[in-house]
């Protein structure tokens, strides 16, 4: 990276200007569609500034954690299509692909959103799996904030299938939604410089010192965090950003 | 019993509904989108560009590198599983054939061009969305390319020749099936990609590939469509 091209970004968000003319606390526009492909039990296509993300829900028989027989199952997985982006290759998904995931993974896990003892089909033996993938169509930035609103959408739109013979019927769906409840906002924190920012572009990813994604509650109480980047924070950075998170979580709220 | 009407009222020799757009993913050098009835395919060109492992590299020209992968959610039964299978393998092998013939990579020595499509839903005949999608891509990044190539299935549904099947008429279990996935280059009508599983007679061969080349130029016109739609600003 270019140190010059880092201090000139940083001097501007110094002014509170963004390289796409944005302020240090504006989202993109974020576009919501559900429904997106019906193949899936349920799924939506988000769409925010250049960035967007299909998440799509396969439901599945399985059997139970023997530490929870009777609690249904949610696996989350992220890929980094190359399609999506000229910095990603193919083949298995590595640590950044799997970070994303599970930061997703853990902000829906931790906030109670799917009631897992509803999934449960016969204790200690069967019980529902949710397959969520998120998949990137065209990646500039920002994945876990937008991936987990696609995966909220998806998770909403979502039917369960009916049972027939202990397996499930993909051609018959029922009118029953996933037993959904709760909004778990995650919203990423940027530390550039001394600047704090939301809603990065790759580009302004690529120059983070150091980023805090939080997973706000209605009720504004946090159920995840997550600490990356290369920098340390101090406890002040930390408030900051979580109030930062909070706030930015009300407005998002209101497009779900 | 003899299949007298398509399941969902089409005539035998038309297709589902097509649509295309290019330009759809901003970081590539190229990209579309093609949509035939409920089988959709994107597509993104990256390159040329450096290829690694240097072993790879051809000194004398550019090396055309496909990948076709259906998304996990994108099929009509279970998950998909991420990650290349076989059945992914060859079909990104055969894309990779049946677009070469249009594409003159002698001007990008030692670099590749990465074709990367994927599908987001799928109702039989992805790997002709596939490779429709990958040509319009490979001409939106704007590569010296001799013309399009288009695809479509031909088939045989019990005692009639179709085009286009969808996933209903290939597992049509009241008599003999054949999928037949073609790909040509539209100006010269040469075939590019020919697979086939099923069974069919000589004659009736013949009579899908009649009718899929109708079927392909029509095809190909809605993929220039797409191209010169960009350049009008629609």
């Amino acid at each position: 990276m270019n140190e010059k091209f880092k201090d000139h970004i940083v001097k501007a968000l110094n002014k509170n200007v963004r390289m796409d003319g944005r302020k240090k606390d504006d989202f993109r526009k974020i576009t919501i569609e559900t429904g997106v492909t019906c193949n899936a039990e349920g799924s939506a296509r988000v769409i925010c500034g250049e960035t967007e993300v299909i998440a799509g829900i396969k439901m599945a028989v399985g059997t139970p954690y023997p530490d929870k027989s009777d609690e249904g199952i949610l696996m989350t997985g992220v890929e980094l299509y190359p399609m999506s982006n000229p910095d990603f290759e193919g083949g298995p998904p590595r640590e950044d692909a799997i970070e994303i995931a599970r930061v997703i993974d853990r902000g829906v896990r931790e906030s109670g959103m799917i009631d897992t003892k509803k999934l449960c089909i016969t204790p200690g033996e069967a019980v529902w799996m949710v397959n969520l993938d998120i998949a990137p169509i065209n990646m500039d930035g920002n994945l876990i904030d937008i991936g987990t609103i696609a995966a909220l959408a998806a998770l909403k739109d979502a039917k369960m299938p009916e049972l027939k013979n202990g397996k499930p019927d993909y051609k018959n769906l029922s009118k029953n939604p996933l037993p959904v409840s709760k909004n778990p906002i995650e919203v990423t924190v940027l530390k550039i410089g001394e600047n704090l920012l939301v809603d990065p572009t790759q580009s302004e990813e690529k120059l983070l010192d150091a980023r805090l994604t939080v997973s706000v509650l209605e009720n504004s109480d946090i159920c995840a965090m997550q600490k990356g980047g290369n920098s340390p924070l101090t406890d002040k950075d930390i408030l900051e950003m979580v109030d930062l998170a909070i706030k930015k979580s009300k407005e998002l709220r209101k497009l779900l | 019993m003899t299949y007298k009407k398509r399941f969902d009222g089409r005539k035998f020799d038309e297709t589902r509904e097509i649509e295309t757009k290019v330009g759809v993913i901003k970081k590539a050098d190229g990209s579309a989108f093609f949509r035939i009835g409920k089988t959709i395919a994107y597509a993104a060109v990256y390159g040329p560009r450096e290829l690694f492992p240097r072993s790879k590299q051809n000194p004398k020209k550019g090396v055309l590198r496909c990948n076709y992968n259906m998304m996990p959610f994108s099929g009509s039964g279970d998950r998909v599983r991420p990650g290349r299978n076989r059945r992914a393998g060859e079909i990104s092998m055969v894309t990779e054939k049946s677009l070469l013939p249009v594409v003159d990579l002698s001007g990008c020595p030692n670099a590749v061009v990465d074709v990367f499509i994927e599908l987001p839903q799928t109702d039989a005949g992805s790997r002709c969305a596939g490779i429709c999608a990958a040509s319009m891509a490979l001409a939106d990044a704007g590569l010296t390319m001799k013309d399009m190539v288009a695809a479509v299935s031909a088939g045989r549904v019990d005692d009639k020749i179709v085009i286009d099947l969808d996933y209903k008429e290939e597992s049509y279990e009241g008599g003999h099936v054949a999928d037949i996935p073609i790909a040509m280059v539209p100006s010269t009508e040469e075939i590019t990609l020919l697979q086939m599983d099923g069974r069919i007679t000589r004659d009736e061969l013949k009579k899908a590939i009649t009718m899929a080349k109708k079927s392909l130029k029509e095809i190909a016109e809605k993929q220039r469509k797409a191209l010169k739609d960009k350049y009008r600003g629609k």
